[in-house]
């Protein structure tokens, strides 16, 4: 019977030949991820469950990364990271990354294929929802809460529906200036914050096949914002390089057969792309930057696991290299090696980082979630007042970066880069003439 | 868990999110801490934005006097924060009833147990307001405005029922044998 890559994934995991869209199973989990939010409750679950004693399935899958509430003097926060390192010595679990020592390392969903945890072909459960971003290298990849990540750290298995597939396929050559954020914005503007609820997304076409695996990554990453359950795109030469740089693990393909079926096919030219903006307060409220240009700005946040890797401050830079920004502008990188990378990649004989200090953009922080979702008031970048920030981020409902009253507007680093120059919602294309 | 549920309704719109559900500065409470989950409901919708001129917990209170809340479509949407449909439980919260439930809600609401999820076709939200009275009949599938006696039709859970009967995703696992009995 012909399948999806998801439905092929599925059907592994689960030791079958075939699945169907709307069956429930029994699938076997490769990795298990978890964070300091939702860290300390599923430890919760699981000593409730399966007692104190109890130990994980296996110690080699279960991966913690401390990233969202890191680098403040709340202290229900620190007690929370406290709670994973005992958890961690009680287990010994080897993937820690530990913000207090050299193994810190960043955002969860940067970090994960960074260390070599993302392999094609495997079945990864995160409790967050963006865990979807993994499905750019091809596995099935999908957040899930803390009551069945607790059931997941316990017996490596979890319950879950296949979902059907909608497929995109975007054709041709992305015109300049239209980058990998600009496509998912499109995408979850056409079908809606609702469009893929339960679904998988499968994105396909020359024009995603051209795209590097951290492009991939930003349009895997916003399924959620689709009510997506993952989102995914089919192995290549280019995500079997980064995965062999990054770990020895044997690993394996799947692709979807010709003839498998979908809910729904939608076909894309790349060509009639363009530079589009979400505006406040629904992902979907998708609107091109030339048609906004009169949203005045307060400020530029250029980060997260959305738009804060390596590819993204290199399209940053490109665009502020030799000018000036005329709003606050926050350089957040993802993880430890992307703020590496910030000192060592150059353009024109000048770093990334010096290329953002020289524009006047605010020094960058430590490698967190930062501002992204808010988070304790003390947070580094967070709009604390009425703010109007356009940023690479992946939401915007009301309060997400901080205050009720400020405002998020969703671009991709371009854009973000592009309307810190002006203080006002800016179509790249302007500068990259 | 008995077949209806029956309270005064906490009426909101489409599209409500989990940072407007509970916003993500209180996403350090954990809520498998007794006082910390308490807390949690006293925050449950504190995020709504100001034209919702009633809280859904009065200031300075802990519980809501609204156990069921009527929401219009993705209901839940954005985060996998468990926060969410246990702030909502925390507060008193007995059943959310919408036209659709994002989908790692609706999975969390099955595997803790706290709310009751219950999708309608009828665009019930529209048809009453907050401190109207609604009976949910679980075993019936009928949600009713209990001062005008109107009932429509309630959607069937389909698989996951068997989930939520057997008391969430443990229970289910232990009565198939999959794992040990407490
Ligand atoms: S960067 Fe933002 S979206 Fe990504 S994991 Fe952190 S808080 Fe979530």
């Amino acid at each position: 019977m012909a399948m999806t890559i998801s439905e092929k994934i599925l059907a592994h995991a689960a030791g079958k030949d075939k699945v169907k869209p709307g069956e429930n199973i029994w699938v076997n989990a490769n990795v298990l991820m978890t964070h300091d939010v939702c860290g300390p409750g599923t430890i919760g679950v699981f000593k409730r469950e399966f007692g104190n004693d109890a130990k994980v399935w296996d110690k080699e899958g279960v991966v913690i990364i401390p990233d969202h509430y890191i680098f403040t003097e709340d202290k229900a926060c620190h007690r929370n990271v406290d709670t994973l390192r005992e958890f961690v010595k009680e287990q010994k679990l080897p993937y820690f990354y530990d913000p207090a020592d050299e193994t810190y390392s960043g955002v969860c969903h940067v970090t994960l294929p960074e260390k070599g945890h993302i392999r094609p072909g495997e079945v990864l459960f995160g409790t967050d929802s963006h865990t979807c971003t993994h499905g750019a290298l091809g596995m099935f990849a999908t957040g899930i809460g803390n009551t069945d990540a607790g059931f997941v750290m316990g017996t490596g298995k979890l319950l879950i529906k296949i979902p059907p597939t909608i497929k995109f396929i975007i054709n041709g050559i992305f015109p300049k200036g239209v980058i990998a954020k600009d496509v998912i914005l499109k995408i979850i503007g056409d079908i809606g914050v609702d469009g893929a609820t339960y679904c998988a997304m499968e994105f396909a076409g020359t024009a995603i096949e051209a795209l590097s695996v951290e492009e991939r990554m930003t349009i895997c990453n916003m399924a959620i914002e689709a009510g997506g359950k993952n989102g995914i795109i089919a192995p290549d030469a280019k995500t079997i390089e980064y995965v062999r740089s990054r770990t020895d693990k044997a690993f394996n393909c799947f692709f979807s057969d010709d003839d498998a079926d979908y809910q729904a096919v939608y076909e894309y030219k790349a060509e009639e792309f363009v530079p589009v903006v979400a505006l406040p307060f629904s992902p979907d409220n998708m609107k091109a930057v030339s048609a906004a240009s009169d949203v005045k700005l307060d400020r530029s946040y250029i980060g997260s696991c959305t738009g804060g890797k390596l590819t993204d401050f290199v399209f940053a830079a490109e665009l502020l290299k030799g000018r000036k920004v005329s709003i606050d502008t926050y350089i957040v990188p993802s993880t430890v090696e992307v703020a590496d990378a910030l000192n060592k990649v150059s353009i024109d004989g000048k770093t990334l980082a010096e290329i953002f200090v020289e524009a006047g953009c605010i020094e960058p922080s430590l490698p967190s979630c930062a501002a992204c979702l808010g988070g304790p008031v003390d947070t580094f970048g967070r709009c604390n007042n009425g703010e109007v920030c356009v940023s690479t981020t992946n939401r915007n409902f009301p309060g997400r970066m901080g205050s009720k009253d400020s405002k998020t507007i969703l671009a991709s680093p371009y854009t973000a880069a592009a309307s810190a120059i002006t203080g006002c919602l800016t179509d790249p294309r302007e500068y990259l003439k | 868990m008995s077949n209806i549920i029956k309270g005064k309704a906490f009426v909101v719109g489409d599209n409500i999110d989990t940072d407007q559900i509970i916003p993500a500065q209180y996403l350090s409470l954990v809520p498998t801490i007794p006082e910390e989950y308490e807390k949690l409901g006293s925050y449950a919708l504190i995020g709504l934005p100001d034209e919702y001129t009633t809280p859904y917990v009065a200031d300075g209170g802990m519980k809501s006097e609204y156990s069921i809340i009527v929401g219009g479509k993705n209901f839940g949407c954005g985060s996998s924060r468990e926060h969410a449909p246990i702030s909502l439980g925390a507060a008193g919260c007995q059943a959310v009833i919408a036209n659709s439930f994002a989908r790692i809600f609706f999975r969390n609401c099955i595997a803790t147990g706290e709310v009751y999820p219950v999708e309608i076709e009828a665009e019930l939200n529209h048809e009453i307001k907050t401190g109207d009275e609604v009976e949910i009949d679980l075993a019936n599938k009928t949600v009713k405005i209990v001062a005008s006696g109107k009932s429509c039709a309630s959607k069937d859970l389909g698989a996951v029922k068997a989930v939520i009967e057997a008391g969430g995703i443990f229970d289910y696992a232990r009565n198939s044998g999959m794992i040990a009995k407490k």
